[in-house]
């Protein structure tokens, strides 16, 4: 038997050879550079800190509470046992009639009980990696696009692009605005893309945004709407960090500006959801498509066979969701945590004279490092990025990361780790900033030194040529020349 | 309000990729209208439409309740619920991992080494074949599939990816079995059609066949690929199903076998839905032995990864190599004891199956009850089937069969006595049938013998003195 072998390339798809999954960008160094490298308070003190994380780990202590007290939620426990075998072989991707409920009351109460969700729109996902896929997958063909604001979440070129062939068109923010959506902005994206000969169909939004830390006004809510309804184009809120507001201004969704809106055409909106980022739990993989359209529930649903919910955690999510004195304790109490967290970060940075843009959601800030760029461009953002990482050991994220159409923008997490790393982190940053200012200051020293003895040396010279021409002069001596 | 709904949403969301528009599915609405209960619907339609594992869980429920560890919502084991909760790397926990790949390595007998490295999780083998496709071939590209094969291939493989299906005809005369010609033939059409076949799928064992690949069918099948340059996936899912001889021959071995073979062409999908019977947990695997498949299909796998609630419990199972050791085996036993029992139920009211050694179900043959050969006289017989015997069974056709009057009868998704109701129901349908064909021939017959006494009237009638002339005797022939 021969067998014959040929070079990779040929042998697999283009998807799978093409970069479309985005991992070959060099900010992946600052992972490996905590992989290899990883803080640890005693083991480790001078290792990486991870601040490129936008995990929510302040509450576990709740959780961990709760499921003590109710093992009814799980099919493992002595008291849960009794139902594994049904849970184990309920595949119907509608999902448990339990959990979707559960999740749609606890979307309500996130948002006030200001709205109501229907549980027969609850669609599951792979995360919300799926979510976002499957919705590109049902709005748009290959070559079609979705405009998304920058700064935007790097994985939505993953996600929304990579194996659905779809495109995406950024819609420009810049700081002299804080970084909001503007119709300016939204009308030239859209022009741009029209330009180019892409058909454009739909809008995203991020609700609180990643890497902003913002929420969106309804101003900007409502407008969104009204562009996406005059162009006949879908508009996607991820509210992905929906209960991760604390203060003022509150979230509002865009399921309120929907009900703002009865004659809206509700074909056109849709929601992406997760339990990774409110609730902490990036592992369970518990991703929601919330439709508008019938179609696109009907379609999605079919979509969640590649990315159904394991049976054993929408039982346990079910059983927590739904125990609203719980849910009503955690969400305050963790709100109350992150807002905590950020106040103390943002003062913590704010001694050292760095700022970031007000806001008050997200598990991250968006800190403004332009004043410590050697000048203002990529180049020395990706410089200052990697002497972070390498000197300061911390791993942060560049706003070119996100896409972000100004150099010197780094988004900073801060509630994935305990308060005793939170201030060695900020001591690092404290140090380094002082640390370049002594070095800035020192050079500027240096300068105006150099200058001044310029200054002096050509003063001296002349004096020096005019007694110099004396033939009986000792300034003629070679010292003298040679300390200046 | 502007444009149709299908303006607005993609091609791949208006069209029928998705395989649920079959008139098939009429099946499972026939039952979930009408489910059956031994007590509470004693005339309900028993689903036996459904390839499911639920002879076990007696086992598993054992195993559950003495090893709290395994789970982090037990007293025991929820200090760990927190790091479990946050673990959301797409390697996915090294003990689930290796527990997996152990696991596999039990099912074949210890014959061949599974790397954990390589074990790439997916949602469920639908997510792993979807993944698969997408990193194998491009939009218009196409895979081989031996027919009869299970119907949400054509979901899986193509619906989202564009990619197309290229069927290989098996048929009864060899017992299905895959054949050289027949994968030439099937490839011949693709070249034809200017379509490019980037790969040959495999199932074994086979849904719907019940029955596994020989050595030899593999050899061949990994020689063609070879030759063809193309890709071999084999989907292994009904691995541990296996409970007589021939036993279980995986594509590893063959592998393991023919060093001279390119090992970047093969690929395995598994999960734990059926063999474990835990269709509920998503637990898909993907084991290629090309380096740039798992680090593609891993880097995709976030589309679906196993939730790590999930995987830290099964990697404790997994682990617990008495218990897989014991389950395999009793799983195996039961599953053989229901086929028999399902097998001889059927060979007593003269229904055949193909024979076979694995599965969740038996490849069923009632093409003496069709009246004709043909894909509609299955379809009604299947109606009758559904409706008036109420039984859920899944017609050949669903399956791509290229003979009418094969169905797929299920028989691990209920007990005992659920069966033996549906052997009595399936025997009085069978009985009905051959009264029926005995009616019909009596009906014949006599229809037969009528018509030449009206022969022999007309001669007499002819005559211009017969009383018999009148119109009315002439209308009753």
């Amino acid at each position: 038997m021969e067998f014959k072998s040929r070079n990779q390339g040929q042998l697999l798809s283009k998807i799978a050879t093409n970069d479309g999954h985005g991992e070959n960008s060099p900010y992946f160094d600052g992972w490996k550079a905590y992989d290899s490298d990883p803080y640890h308070p005693t083991e480790n003190p001078h290792g990486v800190i991870q601040m490129g994380l936008a995990e929510n780990q302040l509450c576990f202590d709740l959780i961990q509470e709760w499921i003590k007290n109710n093992p009814k939620a799980s099919i493992c426990t002595a008291e849960g046992a009794a139902d594994f075998k049904d849970i184990a072989i309920y595949q119907d991707y509608h999902g448990l009639p339990q959990f979707r409920n559960a999740v749609a009351r606890f979307m309500e109460k996130v948002r006030g009980n200001r709205v109501r969700f229907d549980p027969d729109r609850i669609v599951m996902s792979g995360g919300a990696t799926g979510a976002q896929e499957t919705l590109a997958f049902c709005l748009a063909d290959r070559g079609e696009a979705l405009l998304v604001p920058t700064p935007y979440y790097p994985g939505n070129d993953r996600d929304l692009t990579w194996r659905t062939g779809v495109k995406l068109v950024p819609v420009v923010c810049e700081s002299g605005d804080a970084f909001q959506i503007t119709r300016a902005a939204l009308e030239a994206a859209y022009k741009q893309a029209q330009d180019s000969n892409i058909r454009v169909k739909g809008l995203l939004l991020n609700n609180p945004s990643n890497p902003l830390g913002t929420v969106i006004d309804k101003q900007t809510l409502q407008q969104s709407l009204e562009f996406t309804a005059d162009k006949n184009i879908h508009l996607i809120c991820d509210e992905i960090y929906s209960a991760t507001v604390s203060g003022q201004p509150g979230f509002t969704s865009i399921a309120e500006i929907v009900q703002e809106n009865p004659h809206c055409n509700l074909d056109l909106i849709h929601i992406v959801y997760s339990l990774s980022k409110d609730l902490g739990f990036p592992g369970f993989r518990v991703g929601i498509v919330y439709s508008y359209n019938d179609a696109v529930v009907s379609c999605a649903r079919k979509m969640s066979s590649f990315g159904l919910v394991s049976t054993q955690t929408q039982q346990l999510i079910a059983a927590m969701l739904s125990d609203e004195e719980f849910m009503d304790k955690f969400l305050a109490e963790s709100a109350r945590r992150l807002g905590k967290r950020r106040a103390d970060m943002c003062e913590g940075l704010g001694q050292v004279g760095i700022w970031n843009l007000e806001g008050n959601a997200g598990l991250f800030c968006w800190m403004d490092l332009r004043r410590l760029l050697k000048a203002a461009t990529y180049e020395a953002e990706l410089e200052l990025w990697r002497l972070i990482v390498e000197e300061v050991k911390l791993n942060v994220s560049p706003g070119a990361a996100f896409h972000c159409s100004e150099p010197g923008w780094f988004r900073v997490c801060f509630a994935n780790m305990d308060d005793e790393t939170m201030e060695v982190a900020m001591e690092r940053i404290r140090m380094f900033v002082v640390r370049k200012r002594e070095e800035e200051v020192a050079r500027k020293q240096r300068r105006r030194r150099r200058m001044e003895l310029e200054v002096s040396l050509s003063f001296r010279l002349r004096r020096e040529e005019l007694v110099m021409m004396s033939p009986h002069s000792p300034m003629a001596s070679p010292l003298v020349r040679a300390r200046t | 309000m502007l444009g149709s709904q299908e303006y607005i949403l993609s091609k791949i969301a208006s069209n029928d990729g998705h395989g649920e528009n079959s008139a098939f599915f009429d099946g499972w609405k026939a039952y979930d209208a009408d489910p059956y209960h031994p007590t509470k619907n004693p005339n309900g339609v028993i689903q036996m439409g459904l390839a499911e594992n639920q002879l076990s869980f007696d086992l598993v429920e054992e195993w559950v309740r003495n090893n709290p560890m395994a789970s982090i919502c037990t007293p025991e084991g929820a200090s760990q619920f927190k790091d479990i909760a946050i673990f959301q790397d797409y390697h996915g926990l090294p003990e689930f991992r290796n527990a997996v790949a152990r696991f596999m390595e039990k099912v074949r007998g210890d014959r061949v080494r599974f790397d954990p490295d390589r074990i790439v999780m997916s949602g469920g083998a639908t997510g792993a074949q979807e993944t698969l496709t997408f990193c194998l071939a491009d939009p218009g590209e196409a895979l081989l599939v031996p027919t009869p094969y299970y119907p949400a291939n054509d979901r899986d493989l193509t619906w989202r990816t564009g990619v197309e299906l290229v069927p290989v005809i098996c048929d009864s005369s060899n017992g299905f079995k895959m054949t050289r010609d027949g994968l030439e033939a099937a490839y011949k059409a693709a070249l034809d059609s200017n379509t490019t076949v980037k790969g040959l799928l495999l199932n074994n064992p086979s849904n719907p066949l019940g029955t596994v690949l020989d050595r030899e069918a593999l050899s061949m099948a990994l020689s063609f690929t070879n030759d063809k340059n193309i890709h071999l996936i084999c989907d292994e899912i009904y691995s541990a199903t296996v409970f007589d001889e021939p036993g279980f021959v995986s594509i590893a071995e063959i592998l393991a076998e023919s060093p001279d073979a390119n090992p970047d062409l093969v690929h395995i999908v598994y999960s734990l839905s059926k063999d474990l019977g835990f269709p509920g947990f998503r637990v898909g695997i993907l084991y290629s032995y090309n380096d740039a498949v798992v680090c593609c299909a891993r880097k995709m796998s976030s589309f679906g990864l196993v939730s790590t609630q999930t995987q830290r419990m099964l990697a404790s199972m997994l682990a617990d190599e008495e218990f897989v050791g014991k389950f395999l085996a009793e799983s195996a036993a039961r599953l053989g004891a229901r086929r028999a029992a399902m097998c001889q139920g059927l060979a007593q009211m003269g229904v055949g199956s193909l024979k076979g050694s694995a599965g969740l179900y038996c490849w069923m043959d009632l093409r003496r009850l069709l009246k004709a050969a043909t894909f509609e006289a299955e379809m009604e017989l299947w109606r009758v089937i559904v409706n008036d015997v109420r039984i859920n069974v899944s017609p050949g056709a669903s399956f791509h069969c290229a003979e009418p009057g094969w169905f797929r009868v299920c028989f691990a998704n209920m007990d005992e006595e659920t069966m033996r109701v549906a052997l009595s129901r399936i025997s009085k349908l069978v009985v009905q049938s051959k009264s029926g064909e005995a009616r019909k021939q009596c009906r014949r017959r006599s229809k037969l013998e009528i018509s030449l006494s009206f022969r022999r009237l007309e001669e007499i009638m002819m005559s211009p003195h017969s009383p018999m002339t009148s119109p009315l005797v002439r209308t009753m022939t």
